[in-house]
C-alpha cells in the first residue's frame, strides 16, 4: 500500500464543490503524517480544466464520454482503476450522492474497507482513524482501519484552495465503454414558492408536527413574527410542505436571524443545513435529540403547548 | 419485472440508546427494533411499480429482531412474496455482512430490480445498496426519488441535493437506493397483517454463509461530546413561551 491519500473530485457545471476543497485540506495533514503525496482524482470529458487550483500535489484526469456528467457506474469503473493501480492508503470521497454512489460500489469492487460519514480523520500508526456518525447522529463510533475509503460529511474539515498539481492525464478503463447507464436530463428546482434561503425568520417543523394539518400552527407563529415556515426532510417526503420548503443537505442550506425547530430531532443532513443560523430555538421532547447540540436555546415541553402560547404572547404584543 | 426489496430492521432511534458491556455496539438484547424507514420507502416504489405495470414484488430480511412483522406487513401492503433468511444474527450485522448475504441470495433467483432504502441508521461501513450493487457488479444509482420501467430497464430520478434532479435510465438488472417513494408508504390494516401471518406465507431458506468482514474495528460508541449545548428553558409551556418571546425582543426580531 502507497502513502498517498486520493481525493475525487466532485464537480457539477464545471464548478468543484465546496466539499472537494475540504476533502483537500484533510488530505494534505493526513499525507503529511503518512509521508505520502494528496492527489485529486477528476474525472469528466474535455474538463481537465478543473484541475488547475486544486490543493494537491499531483491530479490523476481521466476523460471519457461517459464521465461527462455523473453516471455511477462510469465513476466507480474510472475510480477503481486507479485504486488498484496505485493502492493509496486512502481515499476521500464527500458524503453526498455522488459520493453515496461511489464509495460504497469501490469498497465491494476493490475489497478495500470503508468508513461512512466521517467527521474527523487521523492517522495513528498503522491505522487510519475514524470518528463516524452513526445511528441519526445520536452516537459516534471511533473505529479503526488499515486504509480504504472515508466518506466524509460536508463542512467537517478546513477547505484548503490554491494549488497547480502535476497533471498526469490516465487512459479510462475499456469498461467505461459499455456502461449500462445513460444520463437523460438535469432539473433544476421549481420557482415560485418563497426562497426560504432570504428569509430572517424561519419556524421550521419536523416529523414531530405529527401531520399535515398541525403546521397551521407553525404558520400562525410564522404569520406572528413575519416570518416563513419551513420544514425537515421526512415532512416534504410525506407531501405535508412542499420540495422549496425543505432545509437540509438535499434541500437548501439557510442561515436567518432566526430558526425555531420544532419537533425536528436533528439528523445530520438537517444540521448540515441550518446550523449557522443566528439563533437557533430548538423545542423537542426528547431532551438526547441532537438538535440540542446545535441550538442556542432549548425546551422539552410540547410543541403543541409552546407554539400558541407564543403567537398568543407575540399577537398581544402587537396589539396592546 | 421482478422486484427485490430487502428489508432490514434497525435499532428504533426513538429510544434510549443503550450500549453494551465493550462500549462497541448498542445492546441489541434490549432495544426495540423496527423496520429501516428508507427500506419502506423502497417497498412503496416498488409496490407502485407493481400497481402500474403488474410486477412481481419480493421482500428479503434477515432473521433480525421482529422481522416476522415487518415481512408481514409488506405482504398486507401487496407484496408477493415474502422471504426469511435464517441464521444467527443477534450479535448486529454490518453493511458488508448483510450485502455479502444478499448478494448471494439474489445470485439464486431471478430478479429484475432490487430496490433498497438508500441508508439506515446503522450502516457505518457503507450503505448495503452500492455494496450489493459492486459485489454483482451491477449498474446502481442512490439517492432515487422515482423509479419507473422503461424500455430495457428503469428512468431513474436522482437527487443531487439542492433540489437538483438527474434523470437517468438504466439498463435492468440493477440496484437502486431510494430515498423517498412518490407516494407516502401506504397503510396496512392490522386485520390485514394477522390475515397474512395466519396464512403463514413466509418462506425461510438458511441464509448463505459468506465472507463480509468490512475491515473497520469499532474502538468505541459514545454519544457526542457536544463543543455546546442548548441552554435549556425552564418552567411550563406559558413561561417557556415568555422566554421565547423576551429573546425575540431582545434582538430586534419581533413585529411589535
Amino acid at each position: 500500500m502507497a502513502s498517498d491519500i486520493f481525493v475525487l473530485v466532485e464537480h457539477h457545471e464545471g464548478t468543484v464543490t465546496d466539499l472537494t476543497h475540504e476533502l483537500l485540506g484533510k488530505a494534505r495533514e493526513l499525507a503529511g503524517a503518512a509521508g505520502g503525496e494528496v492527489v485529486a482524482c477528476v474525472f469528466g470529458s474535455g474538463a481537465s480544466g478543473l484541475v488547475s487550483g486544486l490543493a494537491a500535489d499531483r491530479a490523476l484526469y481521466v476523460d471519457h464520454p461517459s464521465l461527462e456528467r455523473f453516471i455511477p457506474e462510469a465513476y466507480v469503473g474510472a475510480l477503481a482503476e486507479l485504486v488498484s493501480q496505485r493502492s493509496p492508503r486512502l481515499t476521500l470521497i464527500g458524503n453526498t450522492t455522488v459520493g453515496m454512489d461511489v464509495a460504497g460500489a469501490l469498497s465491494a469492487r476493490a475489497g478495500l474497507p470503508l468508513v461512512a460519514y466521517c467527521s474527523a480523520l487521523s492517522i495513528e500508526g498503522d491505522n487510519v482513524v475514524a470518528m463516524s456518525q452513526v445511528f441519526g447522529g445520536k452516537l459516534t463510533a471511533e473505529v479503526e482501519l488499515a486504509g480504504g475509503i472515508a466518506s466524509v460529511i460536508a463542512g467537517s474539515f478546513e477547505p484548503a484552495t490554491g494549488g497547480s498539481p502535476q497533471v498526469e492525464e490516465v487512459a479510462a478503463p475499456a469498461s467505461l465503454g459499455d456502461v449500462k447507464t445513460k444520463f437523460s436530463n438535469r432539473v433544476e428546482p421549481e420557482g415560485g414558492d418563497v426562497d426560504i434561503t432570504e428569509q430572517g425568520i424561519l419556524i421550521s417543523v419536523g416529523r414531530g408536527i405529527g401531520g399535515a394539518e398541525n403546521i397551521e400552527i407553525a404558520q400562525e407563529l410564522a404569520d406572528a413574527l413575519g416570518g416563513v415556515v419551513s420544514a425537515s426532510r421526512p415532512i416534504t417526503d410525506s407531501g405535508w410542505m412542499p420540495k422549496t420548503r425543505q432545509v437540509g443537505k438535499s434541500g437548501s442550506k439557510v442561515k436567518p436571524k432566526l430558526y425555531i425547530a420544532c419537533g425536528i430531532s436533528g439528523a445530520p443532513e438537517h444540521l448540515e443545513g441550518m446550523r449557522d443560523a443566528e439563533l437557533i430555538i430548538a423545542i423537542n421532547t426528547d431532551e438526547g435529540a441532537p438538535i440540542f447540540d446545535v441550538a442556542h436555546y432549548g425546551t422539552t415541553e410540547d410543541l403543541f403547548d409552546v407554539l400558541p402560547a407564543l403567537t398568543e404572547q407575540l399577537q398581544s404584543a402587537v396589539g396592546a | 419485472m421482478n422486484i427485490v426489496v430487502p428489508m432490514m430492521q434497525t435499532v428504533d432511534l426513538v429510544e434510549e440508546l443503550e450500549l453494551n458491556d465493550a462500549g462497541t455496539d448498542v445492546e441489541r438484547e434490549y432495544l426495540k427494533f423496527v423496520a429501516n424507514e428508507w427500506d419502506e420507502q423502497a417497498l412503496e416504489e416498488a409496490l407502485l411499480i407493481k400497481d402500474a405495470s403488474g410486477a412481481t414484488v419480493t421482500v428479503v430480511g434477515l432473521d433480525e429482531v421482529d422481522v416476522d412483522g415487518t415481512l408481514y406487513t409488506a405482504l398486507a401492503r401487496g407484496a408477493d412474496k415474502a422471504v426469511k433468511l435464517t441464521g444467527d444474527f443477534s450479535e448486529g450485522v454490518t453493511s458488508h455482512q448483510r450485502s455479502a448475504i444478499l448478494a448471494e441470495y439474489l445470485k439464486g433467483t431471478s430478479f429484475d430490480l432490487v430496490l433498497i432504502g438508500v441508508q439506515s441508521a446503522e450502516d457505518l461501513d457503507g450503505q448495503t445498496g452500492v455494496l450489493l450493487a459492486g459485489r454483482l457488479g451491477l449498474p446502481h444509482a442512490s439517492v432515487a426519488v422515482t423509479v419507473e420501467p422503461a424500455d430495457g430497464g428503469v428512468k431513474v430520478a436522482q437527487e443531487m441535493g439542492a433540489g437538483i434532479i438527474h434523470e437517468l435510465t438504466i439498463q435492468t438488472p440493477a440496484v437502486i437506493g431510494i430515498q423517498a417513494a412518490r407516494e407516502t408508504p401506504r397503510y396496512a390494516p392490522i386485520t390485514r397483517v394477522r390475515q397474512a401471518m395466519q396464512d403463514g406465507g413466509l418462506e425461510q431458506a438458511a441464509a448463505p454463509s459468506v465472507e463480509g468482514d468490512s475491515g473497520v474495528t469499532v474502538r468505541r460508541l459514545f454519544a457526542p461530546e457536544s463543543t455546546s449545548h442548548a441552554e435549556m428553558l425552564s418552567g411550563d409551556a406559558d413561561a417557556v413561551a415568555g422566554r421565547i418571546f423576551e429573546l425575540i425582543r431582545e434582538r430586534g426580531l419581533a413585529k411589535a
